[in-house]
């Protein structure tokens, strides 16, 4: 049975900034601002506009870039605090 | 409020009213040579009594205004100058919208400004007052306005809170630029130094950010440097910020505009003249 599923807002990226490998997002519907490192701004895009549960995030990502083996525990842990943060949700 | 003193600091028009004349005097004299706003202020501070009856009985005073920390304690009439002190910092740290304000000092040499912003104790409202008698022109110690849309900085020369053993620094100035000695305030003892003739003459020329510098003091610290990259000065600044998350969007602009193009570092000191080198190393190598 998959997962729960995970979306964030399409525009979760447009006020954001790189900053020394860092990425600095302005999160427009809370007003708050967040300091990200990867692999969050990716997992961000991934779900950017589009539902997904971590299977779905995991080969999205895995598009772009090499995933290691403890991916999915990862993914696990920042889909919490991305969650925690406000910048996904459960749709 | 039956007496007022109007007052034009930079971009900021301040409207002081109080129930008594005697801190409204010191603040004339305080700020003589300063202009007097025409219009409306920005920002209305209010030194009166804490209960009616205290206009006379032991004579204490609230600070009032636009906007008011309701849990603040009062002060002895005698520290009505610091009350109406801290009562335009109050506003302009709760009110102010037109700016971004960093809390810090900030001098302007080459056409260029230094900032200097770091933890409450760390010497940037000496060494920025320092500074602005020794070459630099001061343009402020305590809040730095910087413009949402150029990214330039206003001057804000406010008067100088020179607390305990810093006054000593400034023993050579003219007397007449030294407000009263206020004894027995919550920071101890305060004197405030009316910044000097050219700081008030260039009150209204914009200055744009080349260098921003944290320092830090410490008696036995070995002097140091390090690098502060950009991530980590944004992070610093939205700490040293009144207003960052207020202005929202604007704010997050302006923020990052200046992180992304004003080096930084931060400096360990263990005496002024010391600190004074670094400051003047680093300028020359920005």
């Amino acid at each position: 049975m998959a997962g729960p599923r995970y979306l964030a807002d399409a525009d979760v990226l447009a006020v954001a900034a790189e900053m020394e490998g860092l990425t600095i997002v302005f999160h427009q519907a809370s007003g708050q601002t967040h300091i990200l490192a990867p692999p969050a701004p990716q997992i961000l895009a991934a779900l950017a506009g589009d539902a997904g549960d971590e299977e779905q995030i995991l080969s999205r990502i895995g598009a772009d870039f090499d995933l290691a083996p403890a991916a999915p525990a990862a993914l696990a842990a920042r889909l919490a605090e991305l969650e925690a943060a406000g910048l996904v949700h459960r749709p | 409020m039956k007496h007022v003193f109007r007052l034009k600091v930079g971009p900021v028009a301040f409207r002081i009213g109080s129930d008594w004349e005697a801190p409204l005097a010191q603040l004339r004299r305080l700020y003589a040579g300063y202009p007097t706003p025409e219009g409306i202020c920005d920002f209305t501070v209010r030194v009166e009594a804490d209960k009616p009856w205290r206009r006379r009985l032991r004579p204490s005073v609230a600070i009032r205004g636009d906007y008011v920390l309701p849990d603040a304690a009062p002060l002895p009439l005698a520290q009505g100058l610091l009350a109406a002190e801290m009562g335009m910092n109050l506003q302009m740290a709760l009110g102010q919208r037109r700016y971004l304000l960093l809390h810090a000092g900030a001098v302007e040499r080459d056409g260029q400004a230094l900032l200097l912003t770091g933890e409450s104790g760390a010497g940037k409202s000496t060494l920025s007052a320092l500074l602005g008698e020794r070459g630099w022109r001061f343009l402020g110690d305590e809040f730095a306005l910087l413009g949402l849309g150029d990214g330039e900085l206003r001057p804000f020369p406010r008067a100088v809170s020179l607390k305990n053993a810093a006054a000593d620094l400034f023993a050579d100035l003219p007397e007449e630029r030294f407000g009263p000695v206020l004894s027995g305030t919550p920071k101890g003892t305060i004197r405030h130094l009316r910044p000097n003739d050219a700081a008030i003459a260039g009150m209204h020329d914009r200055v744009p950010p080349a260098l921003i510098l944290f320092p830090r003091f410490g008696p036995e610290r070995p002097a140091a440097v390090r690098p502060v990259g950009a991530a980590e000065l944004f992070m610093r600044l939205t700490q040293a910020s009144t207003n960052y998350v207020a202005l929202a969007r604007t704010g997050f602009d302006a923020l990052t505009r200046l992180c992304r193009s004003v080096p930084a570092a931060a400096i360990d000191y263990g005496s002024t003249e010391e600190a004074l080198a670094l400051v003047d190393r680093l300028w020359a190598a920005r």
